[in-house]
């Protein structure tokens, strides 16, 4: 004989708890938040870079960057410009969770900042399953990948608003077929919003950072008009 | 492999749950995995039989019940089987579909031993 007890809980119950906080005091301070994802090496802390580079003058850009072994993606992210950089260095692990985000977060100065990008540990699929609090997730690609690479990592494909395409400088080396990937990326999100880039060449920049102001004012809007 | 971390999850909910409730011995633990939540069934398996050795659910079984994904299309109201994760209506094309299963990452229920104390056998 067995008895039934029902739960019907979420296991990232927590995490999710969290991750609501996060978005809370976050959308009282009017901060836009972002959460970057990819595999290792598309080009998420180049994009960075070149991103907190080119903005730094005009928006106030915090950034939580994590790292499996080292804090050498946050030095370098400090000397692009980033007003406040915090490392988390996870130690092993494979994915950032919003109980890592929340630790961090009171070290930043909220209240003067307009943007904040939190850089996950490269990874297509565990990050996929935490909310870390953020308004979106962006996931960068690059075209030394597959360009199939959306179909085998669906769920994060599926939980992404923005894609970047990085490297398109190399476009003609592989047989990585841009059309290819915007076809699989949108057969499994059709509203994807689409950056094709080089962080080498600058190509295509100019339209992401066009993107990312205009997502800052309607944040900023958003707090004011509520 | 961030099943480890769903696994000790798992476990821990289940043994704070059996403290505050004061359950009898877990047989199954049953979950629901959605097809799109990210975790792989083998791995969370192999996840949970490393991380209850020692703790009151050593002998409790695992179950996974694994969800496809379902859509429900934004233009045309038809529910569907979104299959290979074509996010697309098969009655109208619309790329403009909701998920409706498939993201699950739950705990749905435990089969508890009875709680009636078992039969005792006179001594012999």
């Amino acid at each position: 004989m067995t008895g039934k007890i029902t739960l019907e809980k979420k296991v990232l119950s927590e995490n999710d708890r969290l991750a609501a906080e996060i978005r809370q005091v976050l959308n009282r301070n009017g901060v836009a938040a972002l959460n970057l994802v990819s595999s290792p090496g598309s080009g998420k802390t180049s994009l960075l870079e070149k991103t907190i580079g080119a903005l730094a003058g005009e928006l106030r850009i915090g950034l939580i960057a994590g790292d499996v072994q080292t804090d050498n993606d946050a030095v370098r992210l400090v000397k692009a410009g980033a007003r406040m950089v915090r490392p988390i260095v996870t130690g092993g692990a494979c994915h950032l969770d919003a109980r890592m985000v929340s630790r961090v977060l009171p070290e930043l100065d909220l209240e003067n900042m307009d943007l904040l990008f939190v850089e996950n540990v490269g990874n297509l699929v565990c990050p996929s399953s935490y909310d870390l609090g953020e308004d979106m997730k962006v996931v960068v690609i690059s075209t030394t990948e597959g360009d199939d690479k959306p179909l085998k990592y669906p769920a994060m494909f599926r939980r992404s608003s923005v894609m970047v395409i990085n490297k398109i400088d190399l476009l003609g080396t592989s047989d990585f077929d841009m059309e290819n990937v915007k076809a699989n990326a949108r057969s499994i999100n059709a509203g994807l919003t689409i950056f094709d880039v080089s962080c080498r060449t600058g190509e295509g920049l100019e339209s992401w950072f066009a993107w990312l102001r205009a997502f800052v004012a309607e944040k900023k809007q958003g707090m004011h008009g509520a | 492999m961030h099943e480890l971390s769903i696994a000790d999850s798992i476990i821990k909910t289940v043994l704070h749950e059996i403290e505050v409730k004061q359950l009898p011995a877990v047989k199954r633990i049953v979950v629901r995995i959605g097809a799109l939540s990210g975790v792989v069934p083998d791995a969370l398996e192999f996840g949970f039989e490393a991380l209850v050795i020692d703790t009151p659910l050593e002998r409790s079984r695992l179950v996974i019940e694994y969800l496809p994904v379902r859509g429900k299309c934004r233009e045309c109201g038809k529910d569907f089987e979104v299959e290979n994760f074509l996010f697309a209506c098969p009655h109208c094309a619309s790329g403009a579909v909701d998920v409706t299963q498939g993201e699950e990452l739950d705990i749905a229920y435990l089969d508890v031993e009875d709680e009636s104390p078992p039969e005792r056998h006179a001594p012999s």
